[in-house]
């Protein structure tokens, strides 16, 4: 069966604005290349599907999509996303926002999106720098990181995205590099499938003010052996030739090679994604490089009621029980006397 | 003493009392009992920001005015005829407020050493140190005849303690001869199904209340006050809080869009949010949001969807949603947003009245962001202050401020109930797909309002946001295009001069002096104006329901008066606005910020100084 778009049914005419190299190109090409397949799983039209945005170099993307767009004011994204899928549950509402847009200023909107579930699907750009104001640290760049406004090294810990996200009863996480335009397009349209908050990390590289922030773990010659791509019910395996796995041992993860010190397959570890249990996904997603793999596609992805069906479950109960159909019966309600 | 009844015009009583002695309660049905009787009513709850504040102290009086009357009630009332003190504290607190010939009933039980020293009295005897002495003062053991009265109902003593303000009120209820069938019902009603043990104990202690006052002599003076020559039809009581969000759904109705409210608890603006919640059975979404800046974004989101979008606040929440104001603003979505004022700047005194965010609402954000400002004018106005407001926004895609204030919203009084026949349609200017590229910037050349497209109709596919754009919706920072963007917003706001009602002269229409006001203090300077022309003084009042554009014909009403005062609750923020909007007035200026409402007096002095 042939799809109704194609990726260039998702591109506007608008000229690309962002800095030759930057890594929010190839997570703008997943994006549209993911949509016409969304489009199909959904059931809806493209002008169902609308792009909301904060404010930072990656906020520019609802420009670059041929959708109802929306970029709005700094870390505010994800407040208008909610308002907007709240008052509207018919539309698919994809968020782009960055590190400083939505875990600094907008933190706040951040994390209580996540913990009401709404359903929308948040993509954070993380280059762990603020790029459009030219290089300041963010709430994700690592500790001592020198930019402009830390000269002499951050002293403050970085968030981790996914861990606030688990922390704040998220249901969704992904994590994805840039350049892996394959694996985001996945990760993107199993987001949209996801009935409640999907945030989607996407680690990616700013040129000009960060540039190699994560090239330890994505560079070429590194990534096979400092990342792993988790698939629900796969075997966590990773290495050039898929040699490594991860296995439990004393309650922790360890990385091993299959074949090696008497670990033979079935001792490496099956991604459960749905598992409501956040114990594995919360280790999964503080792995770090080089002494474990850094967890890359969906971590997490599990069942829970969403804050669009309660809140339309709530509407129907209150409008079958109600006395009052219209505003003339409200303004007869209660007390009321007459003057003759 | 020979007992007289006394047919009055109108009286005012204050109940005050420990914030935890059931004082606005008391008061509450004390005035729907004289609604529901056919008096006119106005009343002003003024109580404290702590919920329970230290016991006993000055600090943690609550009161409650109403003003009961045949006619002529358009405030709560200046000074009262009756004050019930329930201690000590209310007394010193509220002492100042009864008239020359008011009755002062007391709660005797409490006026124990202990009580007159955490009201801070130094004399042991209360009336003579503040100097009311030769009030008729009642000093009545309500809380040892409330233990009495209710000594075999089965409550425990903290219950029936916590009675004692209805054995108050049907001491009230003697003194005024309002019935009692009211406050039983409402009894009934409240513990009926919950609570059913607690019906009949209150009913008897509002009754023996009512038979105590009867049969104790001291009172000399009975009142009865007949109903109210109002024009014919069905009434109720309301508060502007409820009005508000009752206009806000009349809106929805009227334009067949859903109505959403998102917003954080403030008060005193927060009985919006609790109302509107009520009402999803009339497609109402209300949502909680995590702050105020939530509050106004997901309302905006919830606009750019196609929704009636509101966000509730008083003034340090307008202060927060201000930048999300101007991307209102400049992405043309429309939005209620309904400032409750109260006593700033900071968190002030929250609870109390005041009109000092005028200038936070006209120009409190980045940039050149004008917007539409409406105001209340009454408890009940509210509901059409509201329809207004939320007319404006839709029809001219703009955000739009109501502006109210804690007097207003906290206020009630009664209202002829409307038909909704009688409101006009609200049009949203929904755009419709053609053969061209939808450009959301394209205006209506008269009114310069933009078209409406909402997610979800194909070939309509735009973009909006916080950067500026050209006509066709296109990021732009041509220096001519921002010139002639920012001049298209301004022009749309003036445009809607021309779709509001022109101002409107209280008197005569032209002579010595026109007192002018904006918002909640409408029945004060209303009742001073009236009460200056009864003097035969040449004097009007020009009140104004529309701030942001003015009304069309404000020069021409200036222009045939020799003297404008402007009257206003905080420092001349109106005044200085009329200044640069027509200048070749001159303002003088009558001012109050104490967190109080007018007093009539005090305007009806300002304005013979100027005679």
């Amino acid at each position: 069966m042939t799809m109704k778009y194609t990726a260039k049914d998702f591109k506007s005419n608008q000229q690309v604005r962002w800095c030759p190299g930057c890594g929010d190109h190839a997570v703008l090409a997943a994006i549209q290349r993911a949509m016409p397949q969304v489009s199909e799983n959904l059931g809806i039209d493209k002008e169902k599907f609308v792009v909301v945005s904060g404010i930072g170099c990656s906020s520019r993307l609802p420009y670059y999509m041929d959708t109802f767009g929306f970029h709005s004011i700094h870390g505010r994204a994800t407040a208008i996303s909610t308002g907007l899928k709240v008052a509207r549950p018919d539309l698919s509402v994809w968020q782009a926002c960055g590190d400083g847009d939505a875990l600094a200023i907008g933190g706040n909107h951040f994390i209580h999106a996540i913990r009401r579930n709404v359903v929308i699907n948040i993509i954070l750009f993380n280059n762990q720098i603020y790029g459009l104001t030219k290089g300041q640290y963010s709430p994700t760049s690592k500790f001592g990181a020198v930019t402009k406004t830390s000269p002499y090294g951050t002293v403050e810990n970085p968030f981790t995205p996914g861990m606030l996200v688990l922390g704040a009863r998220g249901t969704f996480f992904a994590r994805g590099i840039d350049v892996d335009i394959k694996t985001n397009q996945e990760i993107f349209e199993t987001a949209a499938l996801h009935k409640g908050a999907s945030v989607c990390e996407m680690l990616t590289n700013c040129v000009i003010f960060n540039d190699g922030a994560h090239s330890a773990i994505t560079a070429k010659e590194v990534r096979a052996e400092r990342t792993i791509i988790l698939r629900h019910g796969e075997k966590m395996l990773f290495g050039a030739e898929n040699e490594k796995g991860l296995v439990l041992e004393g309650g922790r993860i360890k990385a091993v090679t299959v074949g090696q010190d008497g670990y033979t397959i079935d001792d490496v570890l099956v991604h459960d994604a749905h598992t409501q249990d956040t114990y594995m996904h919360n280790m999964l997603i503080d792995m770090k490089a080089p002494e474990l793999p850094v967890a890359l596609g969906v971590i997490r992805d599990v069942e829970d009621t969403t804050y669009d069906e309660n809140v339309e479950q709530q509407f129907q109960e209150v409008k079958a029980g109600a006395k009052v159909h219209n505003v003339d019966e409200l303004l007869h309600s209660g007390s009321t006397w007459e003057v003759r | 003493m020979t007992h007289q009844v006394i047919d009055a015009k109108d009286v005012v009583i204050r109940f005050a009392g420990d914030s935890g002695d059931g004082m606005q309660l008391t008061g509450t049905l004390f005035a729907d009992a004289s609604a529901l009787y056919g008096n006119e009513i106005s009343t002003f709850p003024d109580y404290p920001a702590e919920i329970r504040a230290p016991q006993g102290t000055v600090s943690g009086v609550s009161g409650f005015q109403v003003h009961v009357g045949r006619e002529g009630v358009n405030t709560p009332g200046d000074f009262c005829d009756v004050l019930v003190a329930m201690n000590p504290a209310a007394l010193k607190a509220n002492a100042k407020w009864a008239k020359p010939t008011a009755t002062i009933i007391v709660d005797i039980d409490s006026f124990d050493a202990d009580g007159m020293e955490k009201a801070g009295f130094t004399t042991d005897n209360p009336f003579t140190e503040l100097k009311v002495e030769d009030r008729n003062i009642i000093c009545a053991p309500i809380s040892t005849l409330t233990k009495e009265s209710l000594k075999d109902s089965g409550l425990d003593p903290k219950s029936i303690l916590r009675s004692k303000n209805m054995f108050t009120l049907g001491m009230c209820f003697f003194m005024f001869n309002r019935p009692l069938e009211y406050t039983y019902a409402y009894l009934e009603k409240k513990f009926g199904k919950k609570k059913p043990q607690l019906v009949e104990p209150n009913k008897k202690v509002l009754f023996d209340g009512y038979n105590y006052a009867a049969n104790i002599q001291a009172i000399a003076n009975t009142y009865t006050i007949a109903p109210a020559d109002l024009p014919k039809g069905t009434y109720r009581n309301i508060n502007g809080n409820q009005a508000t969000a009752w206009g806000l759904i009349a809106a929805a109705e009227k334009s067949g869009l859903q109505l959403f409210c998102g917003s954080y608890p403030i008060t005193p603006a927060t009985g919006i949010l609790e109302e509107l919640a009520l009402h999803k059975n009339l497609n109402v979404k209300t949502m909680q949001a995590e702050d105020e800046i939530a509050g106004i974004c997901t309302a905006i989101g919830a606009a750019y969807g196609g929704a009636l979008a509101v966000t509730t606040t008083s003034g340090p929440g307008l202060s927060l949603k201000s930048e999300a104001m101007g991307l209102a603003v400049i992405t043309e979505l429309p939005l209620v947003i309904v400032d409750v004022q109260r006593s700033g700047p900071s968190t002030g005194i929250p609870t109390k009245t005041e009109q000092t965010d005028l200038m936070q609402a006209l120009y409190g954000r980045n940039g050149e962001c004008p917007v539409c400002i409406v105001a209340a004018h009454s408890p009940s106005d509210c509901f059409n202050a509201a329809f207004n407001a939320a007319k404006l926004a839709v029809e001219h895609m703009m955000p739009v401020i109501l502006m109210t204030e804690g007097f207003l919203g906290n206020g009630s009084e009664p209202w002829k109930i409307p038909s909704m026949k009688d409101y006009p349609e609200i049009v949203p200017p929904f755009a419709v797909a053609s053969e061209e590229k939808f450009k959301p910037f394209e205006r209506d050349p008269r009114t310069f309002v933009r078209k409406w497209a909402v997610p979800g109709k194909a070939g309509l596919e735009h973009r909006v946001g916080g950067l500026e754009k050209n006509p066709a919706g296109v990021i732009s920072s041509d220096p001519e295009n921002h010139a002639y963007m920012v001049e298209q917003r301004a022009r749309k706001i003036a445009a809607v001069a021309d779709f509001i009602p022109e101002l409107e002269v209280m008197g005569e229409e032209s002579g010595e002096l026109l007192i002018v006001g904006w918002g909640g203090t409408y029945g004060h300077l209303y009742t001073a104006a009236k009460e200056l022309q009864a003097e035969g003084r040449s004097v009007s009042l020009a009140h104004f329901d529309y701030i942001n554009p003015l009304p069309k014909n404000t020069a021409e009403v200036f222009g045939r008066f020799k003297k404008i005062l402007v009257c206003e609750l905080n420092s001349g923020q109106f005044a200085n606005y009329l200044r640069g909007c027509l200048p070749q007035f001159k303002y003088d200026q009558y001012n109050k910020v104490q967190g109080q409402p007018f007093i009539v007096k005090e305007i009806v002095d300002a304005a013979s100084k100027m005679l």
